[in-house]
């Protein structure tokens, strides 16, 4: 595309240049001409400005995020238009005045690099017009008595200079400086064309601040929400924890609370069988009527059966009131380095035994994808054991559960614990293909005294308690995954080396 | 020889439980039990034992004012020959380590295991006789 086309052929209101020597004693013919190519001269120079002023914007678009690249553009495309030298173009950062491009020299000239940067002074014109945030011209600046760079100015081999600021809200941010070999004021027309570049620097640099700005904002609202969320997992976890603590206090003192008066309705209820027992042996030698003797016996199998229901469901809170103490106690028993590997099995074995035990036909397939460098972990044995057989058992409930319900003939249930070694954390993971966790339960699974078991079968402190000697007494974590109808499994992480870090038997 | 065993516990009905509980062998004159509801009321009939053959202390541990642990080794102090036996409702290692070290010889988490205890005091019994 060529310079012309480019400025797009509007008519262009021309400056200044008049050359009044060209119109003496010309023919009319010749003086009309001579009209045509001055007019024509002016309008190729306004249409080089603005090729020249169109080109810098191109440079501005292009490049939102760098403003060198306009610097640059701006130093070359002045100085030809204005017939100058030199041009140079000044950054300032609120404190010194700072080198950016030049144009007249095949490389940058060493004392600009070595000069600069420097406060605003009258040293120099660029400087200057930082310092008054006006244009400033220098017509000669052997002439001018605060100009100091005259070395300079003859190693640079220039008489005049004026440097045009770059104001925002009246604050300068750079300057555009142009020199010339010859002394003198330079024309207002070009004075107005370093204006129009300067205004166009300075629409660069803001263009630069923006996108930085923007940029900046949208990594802190990035880091910002990551963080969020960060906090707010800590805060669940946080609250689950506390929530846990000072329900542990509260069990523990209720469950004391109860645990006596709970002791003699149990202890009475049973020596009162045997009283019983004994009454019946006295009515026996004793001299009754018949019927008499058949209501009392009557009445001591009702007050018998109804003993026993006392003491059934004596044993049943007795049973609950036992897990709540266990579930306030904390750091019971040692902790020492154990056989990860081993601790699983165990647990594995003891779960699967006592599910034998407790149901008849009860059948399961284990799998046991142990890592071999799973190792040693620093833990208190029989709590953790305690954690996964709770999770042993859950697993086969819900797989059992899952046969009972489904009519697929090829179902087999599954339980599978893996264990794996993570360098300084062990994971132990606890699967089955069950019959999943529904999402609302999931939110709550871990709450104490929640539970989906019909009444007796579950005291709904299992998983409570599995967090809190996971979480707290281990210091390690405990997730889980779940698909409604196809499977669950827990992930503990738990650090290798936790516990000596953290207090022997530390109490919360 | 009247054998006589002291139970000190604050709760009144552990007296009407260990009554029931042993009455065939309180009936059978076996031996005879005193209940003190205090540690001091528990010193006191200690030192009143006198002449009966006091062959076991049980005691709770948890009691408003002394302790069973305070009364320990008080009691122990007036009759090192006699074994003491520890209740509490707090089995943990803790408390466990202090009644040992104080000078108890067992100690019971409830609910009593009262077979446990039976044949504790059997051997006792026939240990004295």
């Amino acid at each position: 595309m060529s310079r012309r086309s480019k400025a797009g052929g509007k008519p262009v209101k021309t400056r200044g240049r008049k050359t009044k020597a060209a119109h003496l004693d010309k023919s009319p013919a010749v003086r009309e001409e001579t009209e045509v190519v001055r007019l024509r001269r002016e309008l190729d120079e306004a249409l080089e400005r603005q090729t020249a002023t169109a080109e810098v914007l191109t440079v501005i678009a292009s490049s939102p995020h760098d403003a060198q690249p306009v610097f640059d553009r701006i130093a070359k495309n002045a100085a030809p238009l204005c017939k100058a030298q030199f041009c140079y173009v000044f950054r300032f950062d609120g404190e010194l005045v700072h080198f950016a491009a030049q144009s007249g020299y095949a490389s940058t000239p060493e004392v600009f690099l070595t000069g600069y940067p420097l406060p605003p002074g009258r040293t120099s014109a660029a400087t200057r017009s930082i310092l008054t945030g006006a244009i400033e011209q220098i017509p000669d600046v052997l002439a001018d008595p605060d100009y100091r760079h005259g070395s300079q100015a003859e190693v640079l081999s220039f008489r005049s200079i004026v440097a045009v600021p770059m104001l925002k809200d009246g604050c300068p941010l750079g300057t555009i400086a142009m020199a010339r070999s010859q002394a003198g004021k330079f024309p207002d027309w070009q004075i107005d064309l370093l204006r129009t570049f300067a205004n166009q620097a300075m629409i660069a640099i803001e263009n630069v601040r923006l996108f930085n700005a923007e940029q900046q904002r949208t990594l802190q609202s990035w880091e910002l929400s990551e963080s969020l969320e960060n906090l707010r997992a800590a805060q669940d976890r946080l609250v689950q924890t506390e929530k846990l603590a000072s329900l542990g206090q509260l069990t523990a003192g209720i469950a004391h609370e109860i645990k006596n008066p709970l002791n003699f309705v149990n202890n009475f209820s049973s020596v009162s069988v045997e009283l019983i027992d004994e009454l019946r042996g006295a009515l026996a030698s004793a001299q009754l009527d018949g019927k008499l003797r058949a209501e009392i016996g009557d009445l001591a199998d009702t007050l018998q059966a109804n003993l026993d229901k006392v003491m059934q469901h004596g044993k049943r809170a007795d049973s609950i009131v036992k897990n709540m103490l266990l579930h306030s106690r904390e750091g019971s028993g040692e902790h020492r380095p154990v056989d990860l590997n081993a601790v699983v099995e165990e647990s594995l074995n003891l779960a699967y035994h006592g599910a034998r035990v407790e149901k008849q036909g009860f059948n399961i397939t284990l799998e046991r994808p142990y890592d071999p460098n799973a190792g040693d972990v620093d833990l208190f044995p029989q709590e953790i054991t305690r954690v996964l057989l709770n999770l042993i058992s859950n697993g086969f409930y819900a797989a059992t559960e899952r046969k009972s319900q489904t009519n697929d003939g090829n179902y087999e249930p599954t339980l599978a614990a893996a264990t794996k070694n993570l360098g300084d954390r062990v994971e132990i993971r606890i699967r089955d293909n069950g019959t999943g966790i529904p999402p609302e339960v999931k939110d709550k699974m871990f709450n104490p005294f929640y539970t989906t078991k019909p009444a007796g079968e579950g005291t709904g402190l299992g998983l409570s308690i599995s967090h809190a000697v996971i979480v707290k007494q281990h210091g390690g974590s405990i997730e889980v995954d779940t698909e409604p109808g196809k499977f669950t499994e827990f992930r503990i992480v738990l650090p290798r080396a936790g516990l000596s870090l953290l207090k022997s038997g530390e109490r919360g | 020889m009247n054998l006589l065993i002291l139970v000190v516990d604050d709760e009144p009905d552990v007296e009407v439980l260990f009554r029931q509980q042993f009455r065939r062998e309180l009936r059978a004159d076996r031996f005879t039990m005193e209940f003190a509801q205090s540690a001091p009321s528990a010193l006191q009939c200690i030192s009143q034992a006198g002449n009966a053959s006091l062959i076991l202390i049980l005691s709770d541990i948890n009691m408003p004012g002394m302790s069973g642990l305070e009364l320990l080794p008080k009691a122990k102090a007036m009759r090192p020959d006699v074994p003491i036996i520890m209740i509490t409702a707090y089995g943990d290692a803790e408390i466990k380590r202090k009644a040992l070290e104080s000078g108890a010889d067992a100690l019971f988490t409830t609910p009593i295991d009262f077979l446990m205890l039976r044949s504790e005091i059997e051997t006792r019994v026939e240990r004295t006789a």
